[in-house]
């Protein structure tokens, strides 16, 4: 790419007296855009194949799934005449005749339908209320032989057609595009007349998880850093050969299967694990009364903290070596004590490495699914594992996505903390 | 993206031998361990021996998301399941599931239709029973005697120590209102009323502290044989196998016992559907229900297998007294109720885990 | 601190080896559990404590029988002689989680690692446009909770079938190894001295030439240190496996997830503990690379 800087005025045909042109003519800050943008499209062109796959394979089907939380046509899709209906249809007053007739003429429809979509429907509608699962499949079974009035012959062939709540929960089903189950995410309620209200208080459980999710996390993060910061410390003091020896120690467990951990915590925690025959042989508890220790939330607590305390050690270590001691020995020449040198002096260089390490561990913790689902029994479990429940075993797929949702706009916002504080591109690995 | 699956499919096949499999192969899926042990003797082997077919035996852990995901994508690698009755029927009600004709399934030995002589609602649309299963309560005789029944289970007086109990409201709710003096047939209509629901609620609060909730089949045996529990409810096969195979000191008490079925099914779309129908009208077959009831305590779902089954296969058990089915055993029994469950499972789940989180 | 000077007081002498004691303490927590696995799997009651037997180190406590039950579980006939290899190899279930353990990591390792390379490549020239972006995308999958990550795929690969069969799990797992790729190789480039390129140019070179010969080989470690991350996360991933993986396809960590769940014997210890080997063996090769790329790059090594 040879450029000449041309100064000939005659050779710079129609260009503006003074600029400078390439050897072929064309203006030289137009030559160097072209240039620029081909070695920007080469840059991209080696990032695009990843990217696309990324997207392709994971963000794109991830956003889908996101979708389901608020879009649900489940009864739209088969009962097409009735949704519209209801969708007029204020939620309040008591319901019409009409609406009985499209209701039991959908049913009829719905049941000759070849994919069967009468549970699908029922199952809908069950989530909004208890016991109209029955009501609808059974309905569905006698509809093709009613005749008007429907109102009539609908209640005839079940009793609960008489009441409101039947009515409302069909409704709130009715609506393809929905805010109730992020409502029921949050431990409320979407009902007919387009109101939130609390979820009957026995059956509130989400708010309290994800607060239980937070607060597993925030001591993880904690205890984390609590062990995690003398022993960078101290491996960013010793001299590069022991401090070596002593990294593997730390990198170890980091290179070992989190189910191995997981093993070997509920070895040395259970009842007749190691800790306790170990505190019954000194006297510490007797053998009736050996400590509960996992199983709980004390089990997901001390096995999270060992899983995650590398991830706090490593950014920790890798900010400590960048301090150079001769600024603490500065300050105790200056007459300062060792605390105050530390908690003046030092401390406050390492705080990028606490953002670094704690933010990285609390993320992971969030999100975390293995080790509370083995060892976290009935209150060590976390939001992570319900989500799984909705998924495998209720089905509820799209309370499963506002769960999800919920959890997911939290780490998406921790994550940009982190490029924000951190960069993401300070991220290291051993 | 085409072209890199059909490669690595390729590959996998090379290395695992997953493909070229012939026509007649088809896959059955069960829930693993002792149980589909039971299967493999009782009817796979004879069935591939008598058709020259193969099988492939899959495990899993019950519920309908795999079928849902199969058959909702259109890409059904299963041609025959074994569920849980609740599933049969959601399973139908979604469309998930192949429907059955009740005359293609074979009489009985004795030439009794098959309607006769299924056991009432062993026959569903979708779906034909093979075993009668239970959930009851068992405990460590060496370590505990004189149990009479479910009232036992919920007297930490009498009987001080932790409970083993299954990490779901399913017949935990039952059991504590027959415990709490409710007659048997009255449970689900006192269940159906939200103070019937208290009321199991606040049984369960007394004993609450001290239950090791269980999530697999296979723990509550575990539970009693480490002596973390002294009573525990458990399916009640798990716990013939290790007082029997394994010689373990167990005792079964069928008092308030809820009785299930365990169904084969056919998705929607099955592969092999053919071959998967003709297995499930062989191994429904009577002798076939009587054989696998000498390896495993359930009870055949058809009554004409009852006088057939004989003694277990250690050669001396005799099998009738294990049987959920045997008439003492029916006497205080308690048949689940499916559809109670499909219509309040959404809530009493909730307000189960809301429970246990408090 | 690393060494206390001759003037120090009473007080900073206790601290100092009090200190010491902790983080002594702290990385005797970290590593405690892992090693304890290893004396555990030789228990040969079916127990996860040691036995007065085994701490008196009694021939008869010790027994390497749930290491042979590693490979007879599954087994059509595991007391037969003839025919026993190809029964082992065909049918025991551990050996069988071990080959898809390893083919899925494998293959998994060389789509991250192509594709992670690469994208690390454009990543760290300065021209790269959007580049914060794009790289926070990329990181993601190390970030976003592994269930929601499970729950995404199985919808979208059970639509285009590739849910339940090997290919989706490779694929799902190249996704959750490339973040690894991309920061281990661009922490290598971020030393890389980028007039080499063009010296290389300069001598006419044409761009591919200059990537196998002058980039490739100063990069390498960090590739391979890259890849080795790539295929331990796919090694120990269990959570996507739970949600799109069948019965014929469970890997390792699938198999250990149901018997800790189901049935929790010390076979699981005795699996854990050649885990534990193979981790060892991992570390060792991805420590040796750093060095050695560091050396390379005239980097003291550190």
């Amino acid at each position: 790419m040879a450029v000449t800087a041309s100064q000939d005025m005659s050779a710079g045909q129609g260009t503006a007296a003074g600029s400078l042109t390439a050897a072929d003519g064309t203006p030289l800050k137009q030559r160097l855009a072209q240039a620029l943008f081909r070695s920007r499209m080469r840059a991209f062109m080696l990032v695009c194949p990843l990217l696309a796959f990324i997207l392709c394979v994971f963000a794109i089907p991830i956003l889908i799934f996101m979708s389901r939380g608020f879009y649900d046509n489940t009864y739209e899709r088969f009962m097409p005449d009735s949704a519209a209906v209801l969708q007029k249809w204020d939620g309040g007053s008591e319901p019409s005749e009409e609406m009985f007739a499209v209701v039991a003429a959908d049913l009829v429809k719905a049941r000759s339908h070849p994919d069967k979509p009468v549970g699908k429907v029922a199952t809908r509608v069950n989530r909004e209320l208890s016991g109209t699962r029955s009501l609808i499949t059974g309905t569905a079974r006698k509809a093709k032989k009613m005749e008007a009035p429907f109102k009539d012959a609908m209640i005839k062939a079940n009793k609960k057609w008489a009441d409101l709540d039947t009515w409302q929960a069909l409704k709130v089903a009715a609506t393809t595009l929905t805010p109730a189950y992020y409502a029921a995410a949050l431990d409320m309620q979407y009902t007919a007349t387009g109101e939130f209200k609390a979820q009957d208080e026995l059956r509130q459980i989400y708010v309290k998880l994800f607060l239980r999710t937070l607060e597993i996390s925030l001591v993880v993060t904690l205890a984390t850093l609590v062990l995690g910061y003398p022993v960078a410390y101290l491996l960013s003091t010793l001299p590069n050969r022991i401090s070596n020896l002593l990294l593997i120690l730390v990198l170890l467990p980091f290179w070992t299967s989190i189910l191995v951990r997981t093993t070997a915590w509920i070895a040395v925690l259970q009842g007749q694990g190691v800790l306790n025959d170990l505190a019954v042989f000194i006297g510490f508890v007797s053998d009736d009364d050996r400590m509960s220790l996992i199983y709980n939330k004390t089990g997901t607590l001390i096995a999270m903290t060992h899983i995650l305390l590398p991830f706090m050690i490593l950014p920790l270590y890798s900010v400590m070596k960048t301090v150079p001691p001769s600024f603490v020995r500065a300050a105790k020449s200056l007459g300062a004590t060792n605390w105050t040198a530390f908690w003046r002096v030092y401390f406050p260089q390492t705080i990028p490495g606490i953002g670094a390490g704690g933010l990285l561990v609390f993320i992971l913790a969030i999100g975390y699914y293995i080790t509370p689902a083995l060892v976290g029994g009935q209150d060590g479990v976390m939001i992570s594992n319900f989500i799984d429940n909705h998924m495998r075993s209720t089905l509820n797929w799209s309370l499963a996505a506002a769960l999800g949702g919920v959890l997911l706009i939290f780490v998406l916002f921790l994550y940009w903390l982190y490029d924000r504080i951190v960069g993401i591109d300070n991220m290291k690995l051993g | 993206m085409k072209t890199k699956p059909i490669l690595l499919s390729a590959l996998g096949a090379l290395v695992f031998g997953t493909a070229a499999q012939a026509e007649e192969t088809i896959t059955v899926v069960s829930w693993g361990g002792a149980y589909t042990k039971s299967q493999v003797e009782a009817y796979h082997k004879p069935w591939i021996a008598k058709t020259g077919n193969k099988i492939i035996s899959e495990d899993y852990n019950g519920g309908l998301s795999e079928v849902k995901a199969q058959v909702e994508a259109g890409n059904v690698t299963w041609d025959i399941i074994d569920v849980e009755l609740s599933d049969a029927v959601r399973g139908c009600d979604e469309g998930l599931l192949e429907e059955i004709d009740i005359v293609d399934i074979p009489a009985g030995a004795d030439g009794t239709p098959a309607v006769e002589d299924f056991i009432d609602g062993a026959i569903r649309d979708c779906a034909v029973a093979n075993i009668v299963w239970s959930t009851i309560f068992a405990y460590d005789t060496s370590e505990t005697t004189g149990v009479e029944g479910l009232k036992d289970f919920y007297d930490l007086e009498k009987f001080p120590g932790k409970r083993g109990m299954r990490k779901a409201p399913k017949a935990n709710l039952e059991m504590a209102l027959i415990a709490d003096g409710v007659p048997h047939d009255k449970v689900y209509e006192v269940l159906s009323t939200p103070e019937g629901i208290d009321q199991a609620f606040a049984k369960l609060d007394t004993i609450k502290d001290q239950v090791v909730w269980w999530e697999a089949g296979a723990q509550p045996p575990q539970l009693l044989a480490d002596g973390e529990v002294v009573m525990t409810t458990a399916y009640n096969g798990r716990i013939f196998n290790a007082a029997i195979a394994e010689d373990k000191p167990f005792e079964v008490n069928w008092d308030g016992q809820i009785l299930d079925f365990d169904l084969w099914v056919i998705p929607k779309g099955a592969p092999h559907k053919d071959a998967a129908m003709d297995f499930l009208k062989f191994s429904t077959a009577t002798e076939q229900l009587a054989a696998q009831a000498s390896y495993i305590s359930y009870g055949p779902a058809r009554r004409s297998s009852g006088p057939l089954v004989g003694l277990f296969n250690d050669g001396k058990t005799e099998m009738a007294p294990h049987m959920p089915t045997a008439e003492a055993n029916l006497k205080t029994a308690l048949v689940n109720d499916f559809e109670f469950w499909a219509d309040n499972q959404d809530e009493l789940n909730e307000r189960f885990n809301a429970w246990l989180a408090n | 601190m690393s060494e206390l000077p001759p003037y120090a007081t009473t007080g900073e002498r206790i601290w100092f080896y009090s200190f010491r004691v902790i983080c002594g303490l702290i990385l005797f927590f970290l590593i405690a559990p892992i090693v304890i696995v290893a004396p555990l799997s030789f228990n040969a009651e079916p127990y996860f404590s040691f036995t007065n037997g085994m701490l008196k180190l009694d021939a008869d406590a010790l027994s390497t029988r749930w290491y042979a039950d590693i490979l007879r579980n599954g087994m059509a006939a595991p007391d037969a002689v003839e025919g026993w290899w190809s029964d082992m190899w065909n049918n025991s279930q551990w050996v069988r989680a071990m080959k898809n353990s390893f083919f899925i990591g494998i293959f998994a390792t060389l789509i991250s690692t192509s594709l992670g390379t690469l994208a690390a490549v454009g990543l760290s020239r300065s021209e790269m446009p959007y580049r914060r972006v794009i790289m926070a995308v990329l990181i993601s999958p190390m970030i976003v909770p592994l269930v929601i990550i499970g729950a995404g795929m199985f919808f979208f690969f059970s639509q285009v079938g590739l849910a339940y069969t090997y290919p989706g799990i490779i694929l799902a797992h190249a996704v959750l190894g490339t973040p690894f790729v991309i920061i281990t190789v661009t922490a290598t480039l971020s030393g890389f001295d980028q007039s080499l390129v063009r010296a290389a140019q300069s001598m006419g070179a044409d761009p591919v030439t200059t990537f196998f010969k002058v980039q490739m080989p100063l990069i390498l470690p960090g590739v391979i240190s890259g890849a080795l991350f790539a295929f331990i996360t796919s090694f120990d991933e269990v959570v996507v496996m739970l949600q799109m993986a069948s019965a014929e396809q469970r890997t390792i960590p699938r198999q250990m997830f149901s018997g800790i769940r189901e049935q929790i014997s010390p076979t699981i210890l005795a699996v854990a503990t050649i885990l534990v080997i193979i981790s060892i063996a991992l570390l060792a090769t991805v420590e040796m690379l750093r060095r050695r790329s560091e050396r390379l790059r005239g980097m003291s090594p550190s």
